[in-house]
């Protein structure tokens, strides 16, 4: 994988099949970037598990905390990582000890690092880097056009209504499958 | 598109960026959503609105998706990341201005620029404390030497109003980036097509959306384009972007929106607490009028350089000022910045002074006698007899607006027409 630039398909495939997501380097300030991540992407169906050692035990929005990615009692599809690039390493190590494995190794935008990428791509995992999956998700599902960002999209198919209410948009093109 | 991975094309995103068929009602062209307000999904779809943290719109002062339409669009079309469309183009350097500067603080502008922003910068913006320094474009080095501790930007236009002088922006982008502070270009009268600022180091670009993106001369607006090249963290001089803000529970914003925090900041601080929003119909009016902007554009330019032409072997025009003309003082920056023409405007001195301008713009049967530029129309104005009539000659020269100074915007009628028009006007 080309860690430069991500074809938009590659993060649509993701996005449209990771169910349950843990993020580690969860902040509870509800000012801080991860916490509006955690917010906006429970709001739009995935199920966002946090992962912070001080806070371990505690609900954020329905939501238990947990201290490492061990001890979350469930599978887990995504590990979403909002910690600076010489953290990564250890929490891909213990990512890639869980069974199952997750499927996909996420790193915020500005995170980077490449050891990590390898380690997770040689186990058959894939991997993002410097994305935020909050702007993926609204740039694919055209949620934040109505900001006047450049989603670096054009479709001659209608953005998709989510269900339940009005402004949530899903991630699906319109098209029906094989179209 | 289907095919993703494909970059589009200029042309191509002058039709489509922004503009998927309407969520709710397949409508093709973009629908005017001519309301002020939106209901919320519930309790929580309003606090996360409000709190910034989800996408959406709340009232229209704010954000409306068919102004977001042109926004994308706009933003597409000059490679930034996001963009902001307010009420007019003096709007859009309020709010640029105010998301930058605190009372006391320095910019620095070119000499060379659109009269009304001269005044703007000279009298309203200093009674809010933003103190303009003024550099002339044809000495860079002036731009360097005008930086202090208290200077927070560059402001330039890319080809200046009126004179079809061309600015270098290059090297002043160099020393604004040295200098650690943002590079503003504005774009109106190259728009997109014909330069694109931010491949030579433009931070943000502004237009008033009135001229050539509009291009029919029907509405009134401006806009705001984010590069997304800006660190507003680095040096903490920007407390809009890198402070907590007290308006939303102390979220940073360009923690928080990245490489679109600067259109962001504008948008929920800037038009929030300002106000100059753009009116959802206008937001139609001129993305609809991008679509043909392409064609336009290149149409405006053939005709002007025609025009260039004639008149500059004419016995009664002792000078033309457009940079695509052979010979031009601006010509080498017109090849490098805007090789497929210098725009619609240029400025031509007559030899008989003051009373040959008033004479051509009344004998004129084609071109319109206003002041604006930009329109399909050809447009035709005397600055000493109208827009500068309170200035001394002295001043007036100065301005780029001497007795003998006639500005022309050339529209995109047949060019015999035009031409013919001015040879008559001309006798
Ligand atoms: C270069 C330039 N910038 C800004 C403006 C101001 O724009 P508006 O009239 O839309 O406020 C104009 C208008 O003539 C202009 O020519």
């Amino acid at each position: 994988m080309n860690h430069d630039s991500y074809p938009d398909s590659y993060i649509r495939g993701i996005l449209n099949t990771v169910k349950t997501v843990a993020m580690v380097g969860f902040s509870p300030n509800t000012a801080r970037p991860s916490y509006f991540v955690f917010k906006y992407l429970n709001e739009r169906g995935f199920k966002v598990i946090p992962i912070n050692p001080g806070h371990a035990g505690k609900e954020f929005l329905g939501q238990t905390c947990y201290a490492s990615l061990s001890e979350v009692p469930e599978p887990i599809d995504m590990v979403d990582i909002f910690r600076a690039p010489q953290f990564v390493v250890p929490v891909v190590e213990e990512a890639l000890k869980l069974t199952p494995k997750p499927r996909v190794i996420w790193m915020q935008l500005t995170i980077r690092n490449d050891e990590a990428a390898a380690m997770a791509e040689a186990e058959g995992l894939k991997v993002v880097m410097n994305r935020c999956p909050k702007i993926e998700y609204g740039r694919l599902s055209s949620e934040i056009s109505w900001m006047g960002i450049n989603s670096r999209t054009l479709s001659n198919r209608r953005a998709q209504n989510l269900g339940g209410g009005f402004q949530r948009m899903g991630l699906g093109d319109g098209r029906k499958p094989g179209e | 598109m289907a095919d993703a991975e494909r970059t589009p094309g200029f042309d191509t995103l002058a039709i489509h960026a922004g503009a998927k068929p309407d969520p709710t009602t397949g409508a093709r062209a973009t629908p005017i959503y001519q309301t002020a307000s939106y209901v919320f999904d519930d309790v929580d779809h309003a606090a996360s609105l409000f709190g910034l943290q989800a996408f959406g719109n709340i009232y229209t002062r704010i954000g409306n998706p068919t102004c977001a339409v042109l926004e994308e669009r706009v933003a597409a079309l000059e490679g930034g990341t996001a963009a902001l469309a307010v009420a007019s183009g003096h709007a859009a350097q309020v709010i640029v201005m105010q998301t930058l500067l605190m009372p006391g603080d320095e910019f620095i502008a070119s000499k060379k620029l659109y009269g009304g922003s001269i005044n703007q910068f000279n009298h309203a913006f200093k009674s809010f404390g933003w103190n303009v320094v003024w550099a002339d474009p044809d000495d860079i080095s002036a731009f360097e030497r005008a930086i202090t501790p208290k200077t927070k930007a560059i402001f330039v236009e890319s080809i200046a109003n009126p004179g079809g002088t061309v600015t270098d922006l290059e090297p002043i982008g160099a020393i604004a980036r040295k200098a650690g502070i943002p590079f503003i270009v504005d774009n109106t009268l190259a728009s997109p097509y014909l330069c694109k600022p931010i491949d030579f180091g433009a931070d943000i670009v502004v237009h008033s959306l009135t001229k050539f993106l509009g291009g029919h001369g029907n509405s009134i607006g401006g806009i705001i384009v984010d590069a997304g090249t800006f660190n507003w963290s680095r040096d903490k001089k920007y407390p809009m972007l890198c402070e907590p803000r007290p308006e939303y529970a102390g979220i940073v914003l360009h923690e928080t929106f990245g490489n679109f925090a600067f259109a962001i900041a504008c948008r929920v601080l800037g038009l929030r607490d300002l106000g100059p929003a753009l009116s959802p119909f206008n937001a139609f009016l001129i993305s609809t009028g991008i679509e043909t902007l392409p064609l336009r554009m290149q149409r405006h330019c053939d005709n002007a350089l025609a025009v260039a032409e004639f008149l500059s072997k004419h016995p009664s025009v002792a000078w033309v000022s457009y940079g695509s003309l052979p010979g031009d003082k601006y010509n080498a920056l017109a090849k490098k910045y805007v090789p497929k023409g210098c725009g619609a405007v240029m400025t031509i001195g007559l030899k008989g002074g003051y009373e040959a301008g008033v004479k051509l713009v009344s004998n004129v049967k084609l071109f319109s006698h206003l002041a604006n530029i930009g329109d399909t129309k050809s447009l035709i104005i005397h600055p000493a007899s109208t827009t500068h009539r309170q200035l001394s000659d002295q001043q007036k020269t100065a301005a780029g607006a001497g007795p003998d100074v006639v500005r022309l915007s050339i529209g995109i009628e047949d060019v015999a027409d035009i031409i013919a028009d001015l040879d008559q006007g001309l006798k």
